[in-house]
């Protein structure tokens, strides 16, 4: 029933271009509220300890000053236990902010103050003073003793020790990730306003249902006397996902002064307020056959967590799944440390624990002389090994294939150290990837009206992934308008439930029920036309009917309806008998000065099997920003955390580098684009994660090529580079 | 002791039309621009000039205007996303319909930023070749890596 030249698939320049690009795209932080109060936010200076007393009489006193709050529970939230779960990350023990003296970590929140404007509720803040008594944090992930998380077990197939036995070739080695964070662009930042019992927040949120059910719960409201807007996220990638601290404190700040109040974290408290990618330590042990073939596959994770929550880094989850092996034995165990809540960053689990899969297998590949991505081909799952079903499509060899032929990768040229460009020492290397989906149900609104124009509406986000833009692709399809005649409304808990906009999930989960809502939009119109002898349309048999141009719009003119609208539902992966995972494969060519152990990415190649491929524009742009997170992972990013005190060393874009403009170099997206034919009536699979799956080991594993140097602990920066490859006599570094 | 700074009285001429506004000394550029005259197309990224989200022209030159007073600028000349002229409904900026057309931008946040980089980058001669785009774009962070996209965007924006 699609036109014949269906708006999906089409690279459709994004609906909301106009607006982004004119600064018109209002932002949390770009509301503006009459009489609005400004509240800023006093962090612990300390990782543990306790508070002995908040002075606050001068920043009471301070010109402008509306209130001053301390940590001592004045502020009446309440408990938000039952939103948060302990596996779900912050505040996973029902912690209320500024409620008790009590220091879990350093840059908690502890005092709050709120003025006129922001001047003078910093000014307020920098009056304060809080006495403390510290104790010695827990820092260092090597100085606690790992646990096993509650709830969990290891994931044992077949028996390790036997696979060990058969193998012709073994492989033992450890990796080690740091402490990442999220740092989107826009920082996180709410406003609050109330009306009488009712509050209205608009939040930077990846999750406006969550932000409502939060709130509720904190302030014993009715959920539906809660509103929660957020129609543009200045980028997310975790630290919005779920309702942090700042949020409830900006409602509280509200009600107690009686007026408007907008909270906007700074970047410093970016590092400390809204989660983080929490360091691994992992071992790896590969067994194979001379052939290549896996006999035996070990992977020990350890992750760190706070002692608040069970936040576990799956690092394992990848390696349950990738790859046909017999033998298989994974563990993933967490250590408890005074630190903030950790929370899911861009591919959590995937994104460290693929780096550590990734490079060993490419040490199996070099220790059995046969070409890394040939092994791969040789250990290739045809059904999912970890639960035995098959898959829902699964196109990965094409991904191999689709991406060796761009990226001109030369399965004879694998010596390391061969390769030299002047000072440089060029290397090439690859990796698998896979995301797995979350299935989520989803609620949509749809109306058509006689104008020619539609509307369609849920409360997902627009995070930058494209969401106005596709979702008004899928709508233009089946209502037969243009997708620029179609108004996408997002981000308000007055539309219907969404899930959140995580987990790769927004096209294959909530698209279908954008899809169901035009559906039955148009069944309507239909069953009415086809019954009305009066319509054009009467007697005829559906699958007769050209659809498109003005088609549905005539007949509501027809009919003098003014518009007509319907509530469409999709839960794709109920009850699936199908393990559902995008896929892809990653190659990336590295050049590393041969004197100062610099690493440059000059290209990468990506490869993927996304399902359909809704949009390619806005597709490769999630694939493009993937690539460049694992680029970022494995060449720069990392937190440092003093191991004494347990403070975030460099909280800032000066000190944590993000990849710049001149950083990235050319990147190759290229899509297998088979519509999924088992994950709903859209066919689409996540696109928002994969990317950064496997790219950090494909540039580790170039690295390798390059120089014979085998980095392990991320990032590669170039002391390690120097400090692995002294010694090794390569390059200049011999002496 | 809190001492509340006197406010001063300073006449910016921004996006063309000079207007004279009391403002708080420590009241930066920035937030004057979003909050004095309702401009919220320059961004807070970070407060640190370390992002480049605030990017706006200053007398025809790129600053980051979160690193400095509005009261530095009396009689001085700003120049905002805003005052590109550009209409949402209608005719875009030839640097802004490239990025729209390029697909420059994922969540946008970053982008007046960009924009007004990319503006200045071309008025300075610095769009030669595309690694000499990269080298000059890169005081102004996109978390989301629409960098390429950025590069070709610029680069279809000077003629080439």
């Amino acid at each position: 029933m699609s036109p014949e030249d269906p708006w999906i698939g089409r690279p459709q320049a994004r609906v909301d271009g106009p607006v982004k690009v004119t600064g018109t795209a209002m932002y949390t932080g770009d509301v503006a509220l009459p009489h609005l109060a400004h509240a800023v936010l006093l962090q612990s200076t300390v990782a543990k300890g306790r508070i002995l007393g908040t002075d606050v009489a001068a920043a009471e006193r301070a010109p402008g000053v509306l209130a001053v709050c301390a940590s001592d529970g004045s502020l009446g939230i309440g408990p938000v236990a039952s939103y948060y779960s302990a596996d779900n990350g912050p505040m996973g023990d029902g912690r209320t902010p500024l409620s008790d003296a009590v220091i879990h970590h350093h840059g908690q929140h502890v005092a709050m103050v709120v003025a006129e404007s922001r001047e003078q509720a910093c000014a307020g803040a920098e009056l304060i003073r809080v006495r403390y008594r510290e104790q010695a944090p827990l820092a260092r992930i090597e100085d606690a003793i790992p646990q096993t998380p509650p709830g969990r077990e290891d994931v044992v197939r077949g028996d390790l020790t036997t696979g060990l036995a058969v193998a012709d070739a073994t492989v033992e080695a450890y990796y080690e990730t740091p402490p990442q964070h999220m740092n989107p662009m826009e920082p996180c930042a709410t406003t609050a306003r109330w009306t009488g019992n009712r509050l209205t927040v608009h939040d930077s949120t990846q999750h406006v249902f969550g932000v409502r059910a939060a709130l509720a719960e904190a302030f014993g409201l009715r959920p539906e006397d809660v509103r929660v807007l957020s129609g543009f996220v200045g980028g997310g990638f975790g630290s919005k996902g779920t309702v942090w601290p700042h949020v409830l404190l900006a409602a509280a700040a509200a009600r107690l002064v009686g007026r408007p109040v907008r909270l906007a974290l700074t970047r410093p408290q970016m590092f400390t307020s809204c989660g983080v990618r929490p360091p691994t330590r992992q071992r790896v042990v590969l067994g194979a056959r001379r052939d290549g073939r896996l006999t035996a596959i070990a992977h020990d994770g350890t992750t760190a967590t706070s002692f608040g929550e069970n936040v576990v880094e799956n690092t394992g989850g990848t390696t349950a799944m990738l790859y046909a092996c017999p033998n298989v034995t994974i563990r993933q165990r967490i250590v408890r440390l005074d630190m903030q809540a950790p929370t899911f960053q861009r591919a959590p689990g995937r994104a460290p624990g693929s780096f550590a899969l990734e490079s060993a297998l490419d040490e199996l590949a070099h220790e059995l002389g046969v070409d890394p991505l040939e092994l791969r081909l040789r250990n290739h799952a045809d059904t999912d090994p970890s639960s035995g079903r098959p898959w829902s499509s699964k196109h990965l060899r094409e991904c191999y294939r689709l991406g060796a032929e761009r990226f001109g990768w030369d399965p004879d040229d694998r010596t390391p150290g061969t390769r030299r460009d002047g000072d440089v020492l060029i290397g090439s290397g690859m990796a698998s990837a896979t995301h797995e989906m979350d299935p989520g149900p989803a609620a949509a609104y749809a109306e058509l009206r006689v104008d020619g124009t539609a509307v369609v509406g849920v409360a997902s986000h627009e995070i930058g992934t494209g969401t106005y833009t596709v979702f008004a692709q899928i709508a233009a399809d089946v209502l037969g308008v243009g997708p620029d005649r179609v108004f996408v409304r997002l981000g308000d808990t007055e539309l219907p439930e969404a899930p959140p906009s995580i987990g790769s999930q927004t096209v294959a989960y909530v698209g279908p029920a954008i899809r169901r809502a035009c559906e039955a939009v148009r069944d309507d119109l239909l069953a009415g036309a086809l019954a009305d002898p009066e319509s054009p349309l009467y007697g005829r048999e559906i699958g007769t009917i050209e659809f498109g141009g003005d088609t549905f719009v005539g007949e509501l003119s027809r009919i003098g309806s003014p518009s007509i609208s319907a509530i469409g539902h999709a839960h794709p992966d109920a009850g699936s008998p199908y393990a559902v995972h995008s896929f892809g494969a990653q190659f990336a060519e590295v050049a590393v000065d041969a004197r100062t152990g610099t690493v440059r990415v000059r290209r990468m190649v990506g490869a993927f099997d996304i399902g359909r491929v809704i949009n390619p524009r806005t597709a490769r742009g999630q694939l493009v920003g993937g690539m460049t997170f694992g680029l970022a992972q494995a060449l720069m990013e990392a937190t440092t955390i003093d191991p004494r005190r347990g403070h975030v060393v460099e909280p800032h874009l000066a000190g944590y580098h993000l990849p710049t403009n001149a950083d990235v170099g050319a990147l190759d997206v290229l899509f297998v684009d088979v519509p999924d034919p088992h994950i709903g009536d859209v066919g689409a699979r996540g696109a928002g994660e994969i990317g950064v799956v496997g790219a950090a080991a494909a540039i580790a594993n170039a690295v390798f090529h390059a120089t014979g140097v085998r980095v392990r602990t991320l990032p590669i920066t170039p002391d390690r580079v120097v400090t692995a490859g002294s010694g090794l006599g390569w390059g200049d570094f011999g002496g | 002791m809190s001492i509340e700074p006197a406010a001063d009285e300073v006449e910016l001429r921004v996006n063309g039309d000079p207007r004279r506004i009391r403002v708080d000394p420590r009241v930066t550029l920035l937030d004057a621009l979003r909050d004095e005259f309702g401009l919220t197309g320059p961004k807070k990224g970070c407060d640190l000039g370390q992002c480049g989200s605030c990017t706006v022209l200053l007398d025809g030159r790129r600053i980051t205007s979160c690193l400095t007073f509005a009261v530095m600028h009396d009689g001085r000349e700003v120049t905002t996303i805003e005052g590109l002229g550009g209409d949402p409904e209608g005719e875009l900026h030839p640097v802004q319909r490239a990025f729209v057309d390029h697909d420059a931008f994922q969540c946008g946040f970053c982008t007046p930023g960009q924009i007004m980089a990319a503006v200045a980058l071309l008025d300075e001669g610095h769009a030669g070749d595309d690694d000499e785009i990269r080298e000059w774009m890169s005081g102004n962070l996109c978390r989301c890596a629409a960098y390429p996209n950025i590069v070709t965007a610029i680069a279809a924006a000077a003629g080439r």
